[in-house]
């Protein structure tokens, strides 16, 4: 709003300001984003409270009649599912699986993008700028075309070591880390071209090492950028399920997604577990979202080209 | 890179903050070339083996037969092509295309703008930004209960129930007409169907006299409800046509019809009209809890006793938002001609549910490129007496159309592979006609036994096609 007040300003002309006609309050402004704010919170709080409702409750009345009667609410499906232990399968076992993927892929891709990346902006290689393109095509390249063949490379891989990834942690890990991998690399190459190169011209002079190089200065200098990526890969992989839904195969042990696809199979009995499932599985991307929100947010914007 | 966080807004960091330095400059010695080309080798293994590779594969293969084996030509192709159950795919990537990056970029903005005018600006945009790390698994399970059929479960079901039912109240004995019930159905002694979904009574009666209407087919539990009693045999009274309505089902005698006996129980608060023989209404009347009813005052002449409608209208009863209903006409085309034209309402129940979870991301990132607009710029449009809207239109959109195009490219592309959401939201019924081009891959190379590699490969290539606009304008955008 400009700082004039109606009263003071000539009177509008036509086609000049439609605020200056109309002048929408403050409070009308205010409404409709309470409005809107409110209806994106409805899901979440749906979901939370079908949670924490006895499953008989479910088929006869919405949850939101929670809202009147909070003595509806109980903990009693954590209790159940938690009480299951480490159980192959259940909720717990999925929570590690999905950790056990996780963990490892997002390592992975921090640390191959540094190094891959301060190779592209540091070394003294020919191609680096071609190879930099690449790697941008490779960016929106979709999963899709690369699951058949990755399936048979497992095989034939695994007929020459007698080790099949196919259907391990580590199958599944590998798939991540190669798809994270180019954005990635995309967002550590732009952090670290803005790093002046006198800074390892001068480290080079005194007779570093590359790796000494890598890791006394860009290492430290890119961790700003290692954490968004570190926080966007996290979310991005705990979130799959088309990965984990193919190269684990018949593995006993799943992801946190694949236990609620599962159980969707059989909507009707299972939405007590679904909730809460679905709880569980959102409720580590939360904390991660709120402790680091300016870290995700950077990772966010940076990656707004995949 | 700036600090950069929600409420001050960051600054874009998108591709152009990168530019490609020239050719390696010569020097250095071996070591230094050996040392940060040994760097690269970890990436250039994953990248070449995991995606470069399979690229070539999955066109090689696409060539093959559905073991990847035998050499069939463009033979997959031309299945996905004369096959309409995979030409829906095409038809609902492009209605995800047409509708989601457009909308969800117009929401982005709206919220974008308009939450830069309140104080809680931060956190309005951290409640629509939260659902971007919700798996879109969870994200579809939570949506699937909130278009829930049944009133009793799906919100929005409820929420139109609730505004339906004000308008148009349900009976007290509701038939589902839409599931295959009729009122006539319920018609046992003495009554027969009239019309409109009402009944009324077989036989005339007059003045003085009395009449009885069994009914059947009303569940004890919903008589029961109604605060219904044990049905009382009507009593004469002179001027007056008196009767009972009750429900003609005996648990001790079961076959029994006509006769009202001692368990059996009456219809309370039933809204009744005496006809006159015209069919007009002669007064009306509603049943006590015992089901007996008394028009007073009734002049001679022969009256029927008409059982309203409304005791059997059941009111709203839901609307399957993920069901296949079509939104466009297209109930007199041939089949291929519906597999291409018509939208599945489910579609635009999983395109809600997308945006709920995007649009945080389109918000932000306009908001981002709303910081980093040059507000002096602004400012001295409003000086020269650019009205909000103005400066809005003609200085703020072009200048932000950067952001924009980022944005909707973005989302086109994420569209573009849209498949967990439609594989866990979309119910078994309505799967098939909710198909995508990245799901279809999914089911034909990984369910169903051995799949399909061949036609699988084949929708893969066809999606990485598609692709090869955005891979396009990314290179432009980074060689400035």
């Amino acid at each position: 709003m400009s700082a004039a007040s109606p009263a003071t300003r000539p009177p509008a002309q036509p086609g000049r300001s439609i605020w200056a006609v109309i002048r929408p309050s403050r409070a009308l402004l205010n409404i409709i984003l309470v409005a809107s704010a409110v209806f994106w919170l409805v899901p979440t709080i749906g979901l939370a409270i079908i949670s924490l409702r006895p499953e008989s409750l479910f088929q006869q009345s919405g949850w939101w009649t929670a809202l009147a009667a909070p003595s509806q609410l109980t903990l009693s499906n954590y209790k159940t599912l938690f009480g299951q232990g480490l159980v192959t399968g259940g909720v717990l076992d999925s929570l590690v699986t999905s950790l056990e993927i996780t963990v490892p892929a997002t390592l992975l891709v921090t640390i191959i993008s540094s190094l891959t990346a301060y190779s592209l902006v540091f070394g003294r290689w020919r191609g680096r700028s071609a190879v930099f393109l690449v790697i941008v095509g490779l960016l929106v390249v979709p999963i899709q075309v690369a699951l058949i063949p990755v399936v048979q490379e497992y095989r034939a891989f695994g007929s020459l070591t007698g080790f099949n990834p196919f259907g391990t942690i580590p199958g599944v890990v590998i798939f991540h880390v190669a798809f994270g991998l180019p954005f990635g690399i995309f967002l550590m190459y732009n952090f670290y071209s803005g790093i002046p190169k006198e800074m390892l011209e001068a480290g080079r002079i005194d007779g570093a090492g590359e790796w000494q190089l890598f890791r006394r200065v860009a290492l430290p200098l890119g961790l700003p950028a290692a954490a968004s990526l570190m926080i966007f890969q996290f979310i991005w992989v705990w979130n799959d399920l088309l990965v984990a839904l193919i190269f684990l195969g018949s593995n006993p042990h799943i992801t946190l997604t694949i236990f609620l696809f599962d159980q969707t199979r059989t909507l009707a009995a299972n939405y007590w577990i679904i909730s809460t499932g679905a709880m569980i599985s959102i409720f580590i991307p939360l904390i991660v979202f709120f402790s680091f929100q300016r870290y995700f947010v950077r990772g966010v914007l940076a990656g707004a080209v995949k | 890179m700036s600090a950069a966080n929600i409420e001050t807004g960051p600054r874009v960091s998108g591709p152009k903050a990168a530019r490609v330095s020239g050719a390696g400059n010569p020097g250095g010695g071996w070591r230094d070339h050996l040392g940060s080309l040994a760097f690269l080798a970890p990436g250039a293994i994953f990248l070449l083996a995991i995606t470069v590779y399979p690229l070539v594969a999955t066109a090689r293969n696409s060539f093959y037969d559905a073991t990847a084996t035998n050499y069939v030509g463009l033979g997959n192709y031309k299945e996905i092509f004369s096959t309409s159950s995979i030409l829906v795919t095409f038809r609902n990537n492009v209605i995800w295309v047409l509708v989601f990056p457009f909308l969800v970029t117009f929401i982005g903005l709206v919220y974008g703008v308009l939450s830069e005018r309140i104080r809680w600006s931060t956190a309005f945009k951290t409640i629509i930004f939260m659902p971007i790390v919700f798996s879109a698994t969870a994200s579809a399970l939570v949506w699937r209960t909130i278009f829930d059929l049944d009133p009793h479960i799906g919100i929005v079901n409820a929420a139109i129930q609730t505004a339906s039912d004000w308008v148009n109240p349900p009976g007290l004995y509701p038939v589902d007409v839409s599931s295959g019930k009729t009122v006539a159905g319920l018609a046992a002694t003495g009554v027969s169907a009239g019309p409109q979904d009402s009944l009324e009574s077989s036989s005339t009666v007059t003045a003085g006299n009395s009449i009885e209407l069994g009914l059947i087919g009303v569940s004890p539990a919903t008589l029961q409800l109604t605060g219904s009693q044990t049905a009382v045999a009507p009593t004469q009274s002179p001027g007056a046509v008196t009767g009972l309505v009750w429900r003609d089902f005996s648990t001790s005698n079961p076959t029994e019809r006509g006769q009202v006996l001692p368990d059996e129980l009456g219809f309370a608060g039933l809204k009744l009209t005496l006809l006159r023989s015209d069919g007009s209404s002669a007064g009306t009347a509603v049943t006590d809890a015992h089901g007996d009813f008394s028009f007073g005052g009734v002049s001679s002449g022969d009256y029927k006793v008409q059982i309203d409608s409304s005791n059997f209208s059941s009111g709203f009863t839901g609307i399957f938002w993920l069901g296949t209903q079509s939104l466009t006409p297209t109930s007199s085309l041939n089949q291929t001609a519906q597999a291409l034209l018509s939208v599945p309402l489910v579609d635009i129940s999983m395109i809600i549910a997308y945006l709920w979870i995007w649009a945080g991301f389109a918000m932000v990132v306009i908001g981002a490129g709303l910081a980093s607009l040059d507000r002096e710029v602004l400012e001295a449009a409003r000086m020269d007496g650019a009205g909000e809207w103005q400066t809005f239109r003609r200085m703020t959109m072009p200048m932000l159309a950067p952001v924009l195009i980022v944005v909707i490219v973005t989302m086109l592309i994420n569209v573009l592979k849209i498949f967990d959401i439609i594989l866990n939201m979309a119910p078994g019924s309505s799967q098939g006609d909710a198909n995508t081009l990245a799901l279809a891959m999914y089911n034909f190379g990984f369910t169903g036994g051995l799949g399909n590699w061949g036609l699988a490969s084949a929708l893969a290539v066809i999606l990485f096609i598609l692709v090869i606009p955005a891979i396009v304008l990314n290179l432009r955008r980074i060689r400035g």
